[in-house]
């Protein structure tokens, strides 16, 4: 059990380190002291209440688009779409949750939750459809569907959906049968100020159905099974093309689950450019989770109390940004991508089963 | 609205073609070599911003080109060090590239300038080329007459590499690699070596690509100035089947929708932001009409581990 754990483990947790270390390069060369920035990032973020329930805050769009990018990956596919897959479903369900004003929450709730599904899994599902049919490259066409995303939303919150009476790039609110509750509801201890909401259990359940699906259903077995091996796959009697498909269509509709969270439990609302690469952030968020739910969880409330501590080093540091976290991230995705580099150095260390000869 | 139509149109499809070019090309001694370099954008912004920070701060914009391609070279090589010696997936560590080249220059330049989206104007330009007989000539001086010395730089590097690639030892070597490294190997080409010089040339043309974005087609670094043209030069890339003289085509294609897009806007009744997406939804149809008829080296984007 221990050396399961280790074994997952480990890898994972060395990337991490290795990329704070890489950080810290960087952050004496601009000339600020590690140590403080590090603590910075981490006593807002962990060492209080309301520090923790604004990490989870932050990690609950991280879940969402990391299953986006891990569902992809155990197909063999990769999905750089998750950024545009959750703008164009967060505007669709702002923009049915509004339409469908009047409507009761029994409906209106379920509604909602099914548009942003069905909207980002559409997004992902052509790349998807024309990488199954043509062999277009998933990599290209997700981004390329990302700047297509992003400039049809702008054109529906600049032009036609635009609140009146604001200069804030927003739409109308959404009618409040539409949202879903806040974190300060359940526990009356948590501010009120404190955006955390229901769609981070959504998210919670996201994963288990992930799981459920990918592991426990011959449908996931099927999608493992292309993303193992294409052709093994196709011999044995599995549509592959149908699966490339399916995949992209459940990767994107998990990423635009992001509505739920972002407009009916947090903004009641669409906000120009909200996202600040939330699904850029999946990536390094299902790598380093080892494109598995758990794994993805785990992941999400690092990057989540990363960004939630980014927030203050404009604040207490005049040289640093924010955008040291895209650092961090990048960082270590390049780390998790050359395991091979950290696995020389732990194969020294590991001890041999007992009993056992190691092979020659 | 035809009036868009016209030679300037073309002329500033070759100018923005530039950038497209030298990525591609830059792209294809990689691809050739069997590493895929999806981290092409990465580096293009890397090379942008260096080359902004260093004309600026030397007041040389020579010095701002040199730089760019020498960090390029560098950024490609962690790309290179990742892939081809510890054997990474590809795409994951480009894209761990391209996420550093979102992160790096935005802290970097906040600790320079206190911008995390601009550097400061450059202060000389490039110098632009006037060809002397050309330009006197009426039609043909629009569409020859005046480029920046990268352009035509550029366009000097298709014949080049093309001459590279198919006429020399070093370009067969390169392509013995990309397309089966067992027998490279066992022919005795170093296929680790052969593979760092596509990686190596692929980080310094996409360097120089992002310097003329910052240097001689704008003056300055500006955040997302590439806005995916790496992407598109990989699509032009795949379109050209891998040969330069079609990845020209591909790149000249790309470049002129691009024009067309700037210059559209405002002209016909088209929201801007519909006119953008054109260059996007050209690439996603090039891809889908050419990649399955694209000749990939064989074995493009399969690490290799060399026998010692």
């Amino acid at each position: 059990m221990f050396k399961k754990a280790f074994d997952v483990l480990y890898l994972p947790v060395i990337s991490v380190i290795a990329a704070l270390l890489v950080g810290s390069v960087l952050i004496v060369a601009i000339g600020e002291n590690p140590f403080a920035v590090y603590f910075i990032f981490f006593k807002n973020s962990l060492f209080s209440v309301s520090g923790i329930a604004y990490t989870l805050f932050y990690s609950t769009p991280l879940i969402f688009t990391g299953l986006a990018v891990a569902v992809g990956f155990q197909c063999g596919l990769f999905n750089i779409g998750a950024e545009g897959q959750l703008y164009v479903a967060t505007m669709a369900t702002t923009l049915a949750a509004i339409y469908l004003a009047g409507l009761p929450a029994v409906f209106l709730v379920p509604v909602c939750f099914a548009v942003s599904f069905l909207v980002g899994g559409i997004w992902g599902g052509i790349p998807g459809f024309l990488k199954a049919r043509f062999g277009g490259h998933e990599v290209i066409n997700t981004i390329m569907m990302n700047m297509i995303a992003y400039s049809l939303v702008n054109y529906l919150v600049v032009g036609p959906f635009h609140r009146e009476g604001t200069q804030i790039l927003e739409t109308e609110f959404i009618p409040e049968a539409a949202r879903i509750p806040r974190m300060h509801d359940l526990l009356p201890f948590l501010p009120e100020r404190i955006p955390l909401n229901f769609g981070f259990f959504v998210a919670l359940l996201a994963c288990l159905v992930v799981y459920l699906l990918l592991w426990k259903t011959k449908w996931g077995y099927e999608i493992r099974a292309v993303g193992v091996s294409g052709s093994v796959s196709e011999y044995a009697g599995i549509n592959v093309n149908k699966n490339i498909v399916m995949a992209m269509f459940i990767a994107g509709g998990f990423a635009g689950m992001v509505a739920i969270h972002e407009v009916m439990g947090y903004r009641y609302c669409y906000h120009d450019s909200f996202s600040q690469g939330a699904g850029f952030v999946g990536i390094a968020v299902a790598l380093l989770g080892r494109n598995h739910p758990i794994g993805v969880i785990l992941a999400a409330l690092l990057f989540g109390a990363l960004n939630r501590g980014s927030l203050f080093l404009d604040l207490h540091f005049d040289s640093l940004s924010k955008d040291l976290v895209m650092v961090l991230q990048g960082t270590i995705v390049l780390f998790v991508a050359t395991d091979k580099f950290f696995k020389q150095f732990v194969n020294i260390f590991k001890f041999k089963p007992k009993g056992e000869v190691a092979p020659e | 609205m035809w009036e868009i139509l016209d030679l300037e149109l073309f002329a500033s499809g070759v100018r923005l073609s530039t950038p497209l070019i030298l990525a591609a090309l830059g792209g294809m001694f990689s691809e050739r070599g069997g590493v895929v370099n999806i981290a092409l954008e990465g580096i293009m912004i890397f090379g942008a911003f260096t080359g902004a920070v260093v004309a600026f701060e030397t007041g040389n914009p020579w010095y701002g080109v040199l730089s760019a391609m020498l960090i390029g070279g560098v950024v490609a090589h962690i790309h290179g060090i990742a892939s081809i010696r510890y054997q990474a997936d590809q795409v994951v560590s480009a894209t761990a590239i391209n996420l550093l080249a979102i992160g790096v220059p935005a802290v970097l330049a906040n600790a320079l300038y206190n911008s995390t989206t601009v550097t400061p104007n450059i202060p000389l330009m490039l110098p632009v080329i006037e060809i002397p007989i050309i330009s006197k000539i009426p039609i043909l001086s629009t569409l020859l007459g005046k480029y920046s010395i990268l352009v035509l730089f550029a366009y000097a590097m298709v014949p080049i590499s093309w001459f590279v690639l198919f006429k020399t030892s070093f370009g067969l070597r390169l392509r013995a690699v990309g397309e089966n490294p067992e027998a490279a190997d066992t022919a005795g080409i170093n296929v680790y070596k052969m593979r760092y010089y596509g990686v190596w040339m692929s980080g310094l043309l996409a360097g120089l690509g992002g310097a003329f974005l910052s240097i001689a087609h704008g003056s300055s670094y500006v955040r997302d100035l590439s806005a995916g043209r790496g992407y598109i030069a990989l699509a032009a890339l795949i379109f050209g089947k891998y040969q330069p003289k079609l990845t020209l085509v591909g790149c000249m294609l790309f470049g002129i929708a691009d024009a067309f897009q700037i210059r559209v806007q405002g002209v016909i009744p088209i929201p801007t932001q519909f006119v953008q997406m054109f260059p996007f939804i050209l690439t996603m149809v090039v891809l889908a009409g050419f990649m399955g008829k694209t000749q990939v080296p064989a074995a493009d984007g399969i690490p290799y581990e060399q026998t010692k």
